[in-house]
């Protein structure tokens, strides 16, 4: 295959679009039916109660990654013809602390935040009304954030490639890693949760 | 899901750049001049194209529906608001729409949110997704005994 289907097959856009939806259903469906359409459950593991977020993202990271490197690996589908996200170290790690710090004090992410407003939840509705006005803050101070926002760019750079050694042993390691995070983490639950008994 | 994704489209999931284009709207419905001039948001705007007529706006509306779809069926929705026995709605209220602008601007900066970075980004292990990964962490925890009140 020489890429993904909707490039071998020349989608139209429409059906592109409703690929689209149908792709978001089944995330939306499998967030809410996580949990995760409740700020209390999300926030949750960061007082170390309840670790079904880490989970779940992990399990979800490692079983795609396992997939994508399997096509990659039998032929099916390249690696390389994947729009892989680029690397922008700086921006990065500034905006994730501030996407942090903005999960913990809103209670969503902005994924979760559209399920719990979907369920009815008055507090994901303000954090969405309120992700529209921070975008519009980056958008009205533009000119002042773009070199910040363009900084310390490196392109197209997976970890393996940084790394210099195969995708088979990262992808072993992150996975490994996953194992070793669930591990611990049940353990934390395991000490906060008795603690509080 | 996100398997699925990358096989049908090569695309992965995102949800802040739906929230973009939705801001990008509303500025270029007061001001259509500055909306298209602006470095950020220019190029979303082309003659003969709606803006919104996008892949990630689709995918957005389809996580909404599903998670309706979700909670309906488990009799789970109710208009309520999600907070720790300590604080007051009022304060749950404002810290939430705190949280939001905090998160729109930094989805910005770092180009994507949750699903799009750390996801998406984590499972083709692209290096800065799995910095920004970490970052999130990081900052989530460096603040969570600040606004403990809020949630426990």
């Amino acid at each position: 295959m020489d890429g993904p289907l909707s490039v071998v097959l020349k989608f139209p856009h429409a059906l592109e679009m409703v690929a689209a939806v149908a792709i978001g259903l089944g995330f939306g469906f499998v967030l809410e039916r996580a949990g995760f359409g409740r700020a209390d459950n999300l926030a949750a593991i960061f007082y170390g109660r309840d670790f079904r977020v880490m989970r779940v993202m992990f399990s979800a990271i490692v079983t795609a990654m396992i997939g994508l490197y399997m096509l990659d690996l039998f032929g099916i589908l390249a690696v390389s013809s994947i729009g892989v996200i680029d690397t922008y170290l700086l921006p990065q790690i500034l905006g994730g602390l501030l996407l942090g710090g903005g999960f913990i004090v809103g209670g969503y992410c902005p994924g979760t935040s559209l399920v719990g407003a979907a369920s009815g939840k008055s507090d994901a509705m303000l954090f969405l009304a309120g992700l529209v006005g921070g975008s519009a803050i980056f958008t009205f101070g533009y000119d002042s954030f773009a070199p910040l926002q363009n900084a310390t760019a490196m392109g197209r750079l997976l970890i393996n490639e940084y790394l210099h050694v195969s995708s088979g042993i990262v992808v072993f390691g992150v996975a490994l890693f996953a194992v070793a995070c669930f591990w611990l983490v049940s353990k934390i639950e395991w000490r906060v949760n008795r603690s509080l008994v | 899901m996100l398997l699925a994704s990358f096989v049908l489209t090569g695309r992965g999931l995102g949800a802040s750049g739906a929230f973009k284009l939705v801001e990008a709207q509303a500025i270029h419905a007061v001001n259509p001049t500055w909306a298209e001039e602006n470095g950020n948001i220019g190029s979303f705007f082309r003659p003969g194209h709606l803006a919104l007529d996008e892949w990630i706006v689709f995918l957005a509306s389809g996580v909404f529906l599903g998670g309706l779809v979700s909670a309906f069926a488990a009799r789970r929705i109710r208009h309520e608001t999600i907070r720790g026995p300590r604080i007051r709605i009022e304060n749950r209220w404002v810290l939430a729409v705190i949280g939001g602008i905090m998160s729109g601007f930094a989805a910005q900066l770092a180009r994507g949110c949750t699903s799009g970075q750390a996801l998406t980004g984590g499972a083709q292990l692209a290096l800065g997704s799995w910095a920004f990964m970490f970052s999130v962490f990081g900052g989530a925890y460096a603040l969570a005994w600040f606004v403990r009140r809020e949630w426990i």
